[in-house]
């Protein structure tokens, strides 16, 4: 990827589709690392890992069915997502199995079915964007679907945040306190799956992860208010994603992996030096 | 406070009266997981002003019990009734406290975000957090001496305080109904007089509490009645009748020697 008459950053950024990156890079960073707050603090960053992966083969079956488009990868996402996820559930219950491992098993043996259709389908390229992200690839339509996706995340989050805290603090219990624990159950679980698809869009389900985990994790080790975490999430992730932009390009770095890491380091800074809950606080001071 | 009505009745204060004795009403509870029972034919019948031990041998189902109270858990038969409606049409009355143990006490909440979540039934999504809002907050660390560690995380409190930052929260809930699980777990001597004395203040003040407690030495010190249980009800009624030595053998068997721990 590396060239050396490679065109100056300023010329790049002159050009539409590095603007859109930037922007995207913005955009769905910001909504990732807000939305990686709740993700944190409902300890269920595995299961958002299981269903990264999980979206990839109704994405496959989507584009089998009815050829390539945004809404059809999103249908297909959103019914593999509640497909693996309802049938953990269910597998869990008629056998003496646990959700995790019925999960573990369900989204693998998915996972290789959606890429296996993938690979026949003759669409190599689009196969590598949905594994590690395209980012830099994003149309006008992409940018206003990651627009609307990131808009629903951080204002339905909000609107939620009273009840949803007492639910994350004490889901066993919130009940007793007049929460709506099932139906803030479900429109997390819609967030999630949306937000999910647009990092999967940026970053690729191997990475999706990272992008919805690390912001909020590094805010974690740096506050007690839960307020910071979502908004600081937020802040981490799109600046951050927009670092890394800039950082990969003259690297000829790849721009999900760069972010990724940027992220990673800046979780691994806070996990040193944080004031309060960082290793070296940890240390005895004598 | 001024006099209050129905609504909006808050208990603050030992000269605060009450229009009429609430009354919590159980009867024929039954509550069962999947398909074991948990609980047979519970009924009581409690006043505000009481304190009560819950006790039994473990497994008895006094957890299950105070979830059924608090409505986290269905009812397979029978009936809550307070202040005789269906308990569950005034839920935000009743203020249910976790055992320790089951608290996420690294969740980065300060003491009063943690009190002010109290507030959320008066208040539901929307309502905007008001000057009242906030003096019932104070008030209610105020009253569990808890107003100079209010912006401190909750795992930074000893258990005492911990204890009492969830009393708050029921405080500002304006709960009457208390119902903690295994609240003196844990503490050492020093914090369990003090929340013993705690119990009093709250019933003085028209609270009815109702509390599982394992250490049956401290019952006669802590508490005015006493529901022992066994999965079904073995005995109901002011400590001095139900706390006695052949109805509690009744409900642990003679194998542990409770009599031994009965002073």
């Amino acid at each position: 990827m590396i060239s050396n008459d490679l065109p100056s950053l300023a010329d790049f950024l002159a050009e539409p589709i590095a603007r859109r990156a930037l922007l995207a890079c913005l955009m769905i960073g910001f909504a990732n690392g807000f939305v990686s707050a709740f993700v944190v603090l409902r300890k269920s960053a595995l299961k958002i890992g299981t269903l990264s992966h999980a979206l990839l083969p109704g994405i496959a079956l989507a584009v089998l069915l009815v050829g390539l488009t945004q809404w059809s990868a999103l249908a297909g996402a959103v019914f593999a997502a509640l497909l693996v996820g309802l049938g953990s559930i269910f597998l869990s219950r008629t056998s003496r199995l646990d959700q995790d491992t019925s999960m573990g098993i369900l989204y693998t043996t998915a996972f290789a079915g959606g890429y296996l259709i993938l690979t026949q389908l003759n669409v190599r390229q689009k196969l590598d964007e949905w594994l590690f992200g395209s980012i830099v690839g994003m149309a006008d339509s992409d940018l206003w679907i990651a627009f609307a996706i990131s808009a629903i995340a951080v204002l339905g989050l909000t609107a939620l945040q009273r009840p949803l805290l007492i639910y994350l603090f004490e889901p066993n219990i919130a009940a007793s306190l007049g929460v709506p624990v099932r139906f803030l159950n479900y429109a997390t679980f819609a967030i999630t799956i949306l937000v999910l698809i647009s990092s999967l869009q940026a970053v690729g389900c191997i990475l999706s992860v990272g992008l919805m985990v690390a912001p909020a994790a590094t805010v974690y080790l740096l506050t007690n208010n839960t307020r910071m975490l979502f908004w600081g999430g937020g802040i981490i992730g799109g600046l951050g994603s927009v670092a890394a932009f800039f950082l990969s390009y003259p690297l000829g770095w790849s721009v999900s992996s760069t972010i990724i890491l940027v992220l990673g380091g800046l979780f691994l800074l806070a996990y040193i030096f944080s004031p309060q809950y960082g290793f070296f606080s940890r240390l005895p001071s004598k | 406070m001024p006099t209050s009505n129905s609504k909006d009745h808050v208990c603050w204060g030992a000269g605060c009266h009450h229009e009429h004795q609430h009354q919590l009403e159980v009867s024929h509870l039954r509550v069962s997981y999947r398909e074991v029972l948990a609980l047979d034919d519970i009924s009581f019948r409690a006043s505000c002003g009481r304190s009560i031990a819950l006790i039994g041998p473990n497994g008895a189902g006094k957890s299950t019990l105070l979830k059924a109270l608090a409505g986290l858990l269905p009812l397979k038969s029978g009936s809550l009734r307070w202040r005789d409606s269906p308990l569950a049409k005034s839920s935000h009355e009743i203020a249910y406290l976790p055992q320790r143990g089951e608290v996420d006490w690294q969740f980065p909440i300060t003491v009063r975000g943690l009190v002010e979540m109290g507030r959320y039934p008066n208040l539901g999504w929307w309502r905007a957090y008001s000057r009242h809002d906030a003096e019932i907050v104070e008030r209610a660390l105020d009253a569990m001496e808890l107003t100079d560690l209010q912006e401190r995380q909750i795992s930074a409190l000893s258990g005492g305080q911990q204890q009492r930052a969830f009393i708050a929260r029921a405080l500002a809930q304006e709960a009457h109904v208390l119902l903690l699980d295994e609240p003196f777990t844990g503490l050492d001597k020093p914090a369990q007089d003090n929340l013993s004395r705690l119990f009093r203040e709250l019933t003085a003040e028209g609270r009815l509490l109702i509390a599982s407690h394992h250490d049956l030495q401290t019952v006669k010190g802590y508490y005015d009645d006493v529901l022992l249980i066994k999965k079904s009800q073995v005995a109901f009624g002011p400590v001095e009748e139900a706390f006695t030595p052949s109805k509690v053998e009744l409900a642990y068997g003679s194998s542990e020697h409770p009599k031994s721990q009965i002073p």
